[in-house]
């Protein structure tokens, strides 16, 4: 069983304990120890169940690695699944429960697939798909969904908060052991500024644990020497619990920082995503050892050689008291050693080599430890835990030799180079023959902006598996990205003097027994998080599968949530095997970020809640929120859609505010409205380009109403436009379209007519905007005071300057509702008082504000568009009846050229056209399709438009509507069918769409 | 101009870091050819002070000067002056192609002050504010998170930031919530 040892244990502190839970049961800790180390160290080695036969699962890894020992952790709004026990540390309070079982973790009912996984082969799911048809609605979907499946999804809203950091550096390192630091000692020594990212609380990462000396230090003396020298260096910094999680292009890189997940607050935010540019990016990622496969290697007691000395090491835990070693390499022997060393028992080491004399093998002899080379594990027993492991010939089919009783089986496979980071954006690989891995070919890095490589490895990562030629690698590499990135180095020497065991060559061994029949690969397992076996691999080769990018989807092959860190080589090893291909020509799978999963909430950031996306908001927002304003969002802005009284419904309101704006005054915040200033010699050329009709022939003090087409002759934004002098304009857009109309004509003045003498600038939200609207508009205006504000003295489509209630201001005679309407320009900073004195004003006329529905309904009874309802990206002016507005004098404007086009020209185009409903209460749905009889080749009703803009118009007390209808201005007085659902029409009659004052008298007053 | 307010009043947050809300201030849009010798001159006139150079801002007793685009400059100027020195720099250029106009009452201006400052700007804006890197005049148009802002450095950790005067009241939720005490990256 496994357990806490009376000594050991680098990175736990003995004297301070933490409690926390598993499944309900109070569990002892210690500070610095992970949760996986903490369960060990409890007796607990059942952890979970796997994915798809619920096998009992145990922890087999120490680190990002680890398929199996995921659980839930916390509760309610800090509950959180699939959290890896490996790369969690414990804290006090600490809640997780395993996952994926049913009724308990003890006793699985979902195991019974375990019973049966001849009905789970590779590609049952999508076996699934075949037949019978019915089948997979209602048979095997339900019965998967139900039994796959990893933690539970959260159910309250995150707690914690997230937030995201830029960084630059010359120099990022990702890793912080030997290799990591003695790059950034180089890098740093040059004077390069030098970020160093460590993913685990702790530095020095497998040096902590396997012994060198190097330079006449121990490990642990040469870790805390660099550590402090580091630490000197003021161009260095050292980031740990920081993963360096993904590389993109021009070297940039994401970091992951878990603040305070070791020790939960509300305080700091949970993670912190780093975005780092960096000059050249080291990664010293070190290497991960490589599982075995065996018949039984999933049950809980089979872990990685490594993991078990790092227990041990580490956090002084012991895996169990009979350890079984079983290698392809030398490695492995330092697990025997260091069990045999603290006391504990190692029946055997089974080594899959026919000799091993190498020094350690030497060693682990000497301390008395039975080596028995060509040997291999036929089988592992027990279910739950492992009791045994039945011995067997590597060289043969798993006929049993022996049976040893043990509760711990250490394995390895070899050694296998983290490339994830290098390979993310690029960097190409090497298979590695005699260390049976894939490593990073120098010579094809991933390449930036400049064609040079912009990421370099280091250490273990560059495929140096021996310390002293990891070191040389290190310190050369650390020198080289400092060079690179513009620092000469001043130091000479590269060479430490290290002493380590040297290693004797390891023995690819992909299939252990060599020639384990099917009983035995069927219980050999390659991927253990989505129980992926050799046998699954094989039957993929078997059913035409040569791919490894297609063996992965169909048989889920790395694509758990570890993605395949332990299975991917393995895995294809098989798949070159059943395919008798060379290993480097079945090639990997693709290199994906981030390495391990990270947290939406880091992705987010801060974004969520009230942070979550900007409202833009206009000078007047805080009283209309006051004045029961209710909202509604255009384009980023918000807008009162109509102020709500007591008592009254939205519909009524909006009733109240048009009934008054026609018969009295009323006023509207139109601050939305885009405002362009264009100024220059230029300008009037430039506008009669950017518009389609003429601007140039505008007098100043007068406005016109303007169409801007795209260069495909589409209508995209209209607006106002006035001339304010001979050469500045000031160009009215949408309200969601001022940034984008900004752009767009800094676009042509910047690439198309760079000659044009021209200036810019938006100052939408220099001014707010109200529009006193109505038959009292100008007494209102008049008790203000300050400028005469005449029909004569301005008129319709003119504007002036001057003040109105001593404030600054100039108002525009301009009308989207068709009544006596001023919109008054006044400084932003101004706006609530100007309101507020409008307000004052217009009391004894019964003014009141009204919303954006209104402004709708009246636009609409005047059969005004609104860009957005009567366009969509393929309509032209010509289709709405705007003709009138696009110039046929100019000899070029944008999109001219492409109305000439035919289609474009085609008479019987969707064009606009009012609608009165047979029935003067129904009101047509937004959208409705107009149909005329008859069916297409799909057995679809004949459409021949649809409704753009609908609404019940008070001032006709008649439901009307605007329509885009095929050959629509040859329609009218024609009665058309719009289907409305449920078997119902709506007969609507053709009409113009100016409904109300055609001749535009009431404005014009 | 007593009527006039800016959008939220001189608000502050006192966290990690210190949020100001700066009031009102003066600003001008100048757009023109940066090298005429009559657009120094006019820049000379009214705010006392030469062109930056990309990327900086020159400030002043009377105000500051500060680059926003090869043709652009943003003036710093006494609020209730802005339309006078609109006046002033149009008569100055007559007879050369420029604009000028009072982008004042369309900003927010915020203050970011106190040991940190820098970070807070380092969460939202990419932007290299390591001590090295970014110094007293030196001046970014970027952004902060989802925001368009501009930002310059005062002196060392004191920060003047501007931001379109809509999104005024999101800024300064943005900047409170990255000043919270105990979330300062303490890695400048």
């Amino acid at each position: 069983m496994s357990t806490r040892l009376a000594s050991g244990g680098s990175v736990i502190d003995r004297e301070t304990t933490v409690s926390f839970t598993f499944n309900g049961k109070t569990f002892k800790g210690y500070k610095g120890d992970t949760l996986a180390a903490a369960l060990l160290a409890n007796g607990q080695t059942l952890v979970g169940r796997s994915f798809k036969y619920h096998r009992p699962r145990g922890i087999m890894a120490s680190g990002a690695e680890e398929p199996n020992a995921l659980v839930n952790m916390g509760v309610g709004n800090r509950f959180e699944p699939n959290q890896r026990t490996t790369t969690t540390e414990v804290f006090e309070g600490l809640t997780a429960t395993s996952q994926n079982h049913w009724p308990s973790l003890e006793f699985d009912v979902g195991a019974i697939n375990n019973k049966v996984p001849r009905l789970l082969p590779a590609g049952f799911y999508y076996k699934t798909f075949m037949k019978p048809q019915w089948a997979w609605k209602h048979l095997f979907e339900p019965i998967i969904r139900h039994s796959a499946g990893l933690g539970n999804a959260p159910k309250e809203a995150d707690a914690d908060r997230y937030e995201y950091f830029y960084a630059y550096v010359d120099v990022l390192i990702v890793g912080g052991g030997m290799a990591g630091l003695a790059a950034a000692l180089e890098a740093g020594a040059s004077g390069a500024k030098v970020l160093l990212m460590e993913q685990t609380a702790n530095l020095g990462g497998r040096l902590a644990v396997d012994e060198a000396i190097i330079d006449g230090k121990p490990s642990a003396d040469w870790i805390a020497q660099t550590i402090a020298d580091l630490d000197a260096m003021e161009n260095v910094t050292i980031r740990t619990r920081t993963m360096g999680s993904g590389v993109f292009d021009h070297g940039y890189a994401m970091g992951y920082e878990r603040i305070n997940d070791h020790a939960p607050d509300d305080t700091a935010p949970r993670h912190r995503l780093w975005r780092i540019r960096a000059r050249r990016i080291v990664t010293a990622t070190g290497a991960l050892e490589r599982p075995l496969s065996f018949a039984g290697n999933d049950i809980p007691g089979v872990m990685l050689a490594s993991a078990v000395r790092d227990y041990a090491s580490l956090f002084g835990v012991s895996a169990g008291d009979r350890t079984v070693v079983v290698t392809n390499n030398d490695d492995a022997y330092r697990t025997a050693i260091q069990m045999k060393n603290a006391g504990l028992e190692v029946p055997v080491i089974l080594d899959a080599r026919p000799q091993a004399d190498g020094a350690l093998p030497t060693a682990a002899r000497a301390l008395g430890i039975r080596v028995d080379t060509g040997k291999a594990i036929a089988k592992v027993k027990g279910y739950k835990f492992v009791t045994g492991v039945e011995i067997c010939s590597q060289a043969g089919e798993g006929t049993s030799l022996e049976t040893i009783p043990c509760d711990v089986v250490a394995m390895s496979g070899g050694w296998s180079p983290v490339v994830h980071l290098w390979s993310h954006c690029g960097g190409k690989l090497n298979w590695d023959e005699a260390n049976a891995m894939f490593s990073p070919d120098p010579i094809r890095p991933p390449l930036g902006s400049d064609g040079k490589g912009f990421v370099l490895t280091a250490g273990t990562a560059s495929g140096e598996l021996a310390t002293a030629a990891a070191l040389r690698n290190a310190r050369t590499v650390g020198r080289q990205a400092a060079d690179e990135a513009g620092f000469a180095s001043l130091t000479v020497n590269l060479e430490s003097l290290v002493l380590a065991h040297d290693e004797e060559p390891m023995l690819p061994v992909w299939s252990m027994p060599a020639g384990a029949p099917y009983k035995l690969r069927s219980k050999s397992w390659l991927d253990f998080q989505n129980d992926v076996k050799v046998s699954d691999v094989r039957l993929a080769a078997q059913e035409g599968y040569e791919s490894v990018e297609h063996t992965k989807r169909y048989t889920t092959l790395g694509m758990a949530t570890d993605q395949g860190k332990l299975s991917n080589i393995n895995g294809l090893a098989i798949l070159a095997d059943s395919l008798n291909a060379p290993i480097p020509n079945v090639g990997t799978t693709t290199f994906r970020p981030p390495y391990t999963p990270i947290s939406l909430g880091s992705i987010a950031g801060e974004a969520r809640g009230k942070l979550f996306k900007p409202t833009r908001k206009s000078p007047i927002d805080t009283w209309q929120d006051a004045n029961n304003a209710v909202w509604e969002p255009v384009a980023d802005w918000r807008r009162p859609y109509t102020y709500r009284r007591d008592g009254e419904t939205t519909a009524q309101a909006v009733t109240r505010e048009i009934d008054n704006t026609r018969t009295g005054v009323s006023v509207l915040d139109a601050s939305t409205l885009g405002k362009i200033l264009v100024k220059g010699p230029d300008a009037a050329k430039f506008l009669d380009l950017i518009y389609t009709n003429m601007m140039s022939s505008l007098k100043v003090g007068k406005c016109r109403y303007g169409l801007m087409c795209t260069e495909n002759g589409f209508l995209f934004d209209d607006g106002v436009v006035a001339r304010l002098s001979e050469d500045e304009f000031l160009c009215h857009t949408t309200s969601g379209g001022s940034d984008n109309v900004h752009g767009w004509m800094e676009e042509w003045l910047q690439t198309e007519w760079w000659d044009f003498e021209v200036y810019t600038t938006n100052v939408t939200e220099q001014f707010a905007q109200i529009a006193v609207v109505g038959p009292n508009a100008r007494k209102v205006l008049e008790k203000l005071g300050g400028m005469d504000v005449s029909s004569e003295t301005l008129p319709f489509m003119g504007f002036t300057d001057g003040t109105l209630a001593g404030i600054q201001a100039r108002p525009f005679r301009i009308s989207f509702s068709g009544e006596l309407s001023y919109e008054i320009a006044v400084p932003a900073a101004q706006g609530q008082a100007f309101w507020n004195k409008v307000m004052e004003a217009g009391e004894e006329f019964g003014i009141m504000p009204y919303g954006t529905e209104a402004l709708h309904v009246m636009r609409a009874e005047k059969g005004f568009i609104m860009i957005g309802d009567e366009t969509d990206g393929t309509v032209i002016p010509q289709d709405l009846k705007l003709g009138w507005a696009v110039s046929k004098k100019k000899t070029d404007f944008i999109g001219k050229r492409a109305m000439e086009r035919d289609f474009l020209k085609r008479d019987d185009r969707k064009q606009l056209v009012g609608l009165l409903t047979e029935n003067p209460a129904d009101v047509l749905p937004d959208g409705a399709h107009a149909v005329e009889g008859g069916k297409n080749r799909y057995g679809q009703e004949n459409m021949i438009g649809h409704v753009t803009s609908t609404y019940f118009s008070p001032t006709l007390n008649h439901s009307i509507a605007m329509a885009l209808i095929k050959g629509g201005s040859k329609r009218m007085g024609e009665v058309l069918t719009f289907p409305i659902g449920d078997n119902k029409t709506i007969k609507a009659t053709v009409v113009d769409p100016v409904f109300y004052d055609k001749e535009g008298e009431r404005q014009n007053v | 101009m007593s009527n006039a307010i800016s959008i939220l009043n001189g608000a502050t947050f006192d966290g990690a870091v210190k949020i100001t809300e700066a009031g009102l201030r003066g600003m001008i849009t100048l757009r023109g050819d940066l090298s005429s010798v009559q657009l120094k001159s006019a820049v000379s006139a009214v705010v006392g002070l030469g062109i930056p150079t990309q990327r900086k801002i020159n400030r002043g007793p009377k105000g500051g000067v500060a680059w926003m685009s090869p043709d652009e400059l943003l003036l710093l100027v006494d609020y209730d002056n802005a339309d006078a020195i609109v006046a002033e720099i149009t008569t100055a250029m007559a007879g050369e192609h420029h604009m000028a106009v009072n982008v004042s009452d369309a900003r927010a201006v915020f203050l970011i002050e106190g040991q940190g400052a820098r970070e807070v700007l380092a969460k939202g804006a990419p932007v290299d504010l390591s001590t090295d890197a970014f110094r007293v005049g030196d001046l970014r148009r970027s952004r902060i998170g989802q925001l368009a802002a501009a930002f310059w450095m005062t002196e060392d950790d004191h920060f003047e930031l501007v931001c379109f005067r809509s999104v005024g009241a999101f800024m300064f939720d943005w900047l409170s919530n990255a000043a919270r005490e105990g979330s300062v990256p303490k890695y400048f």
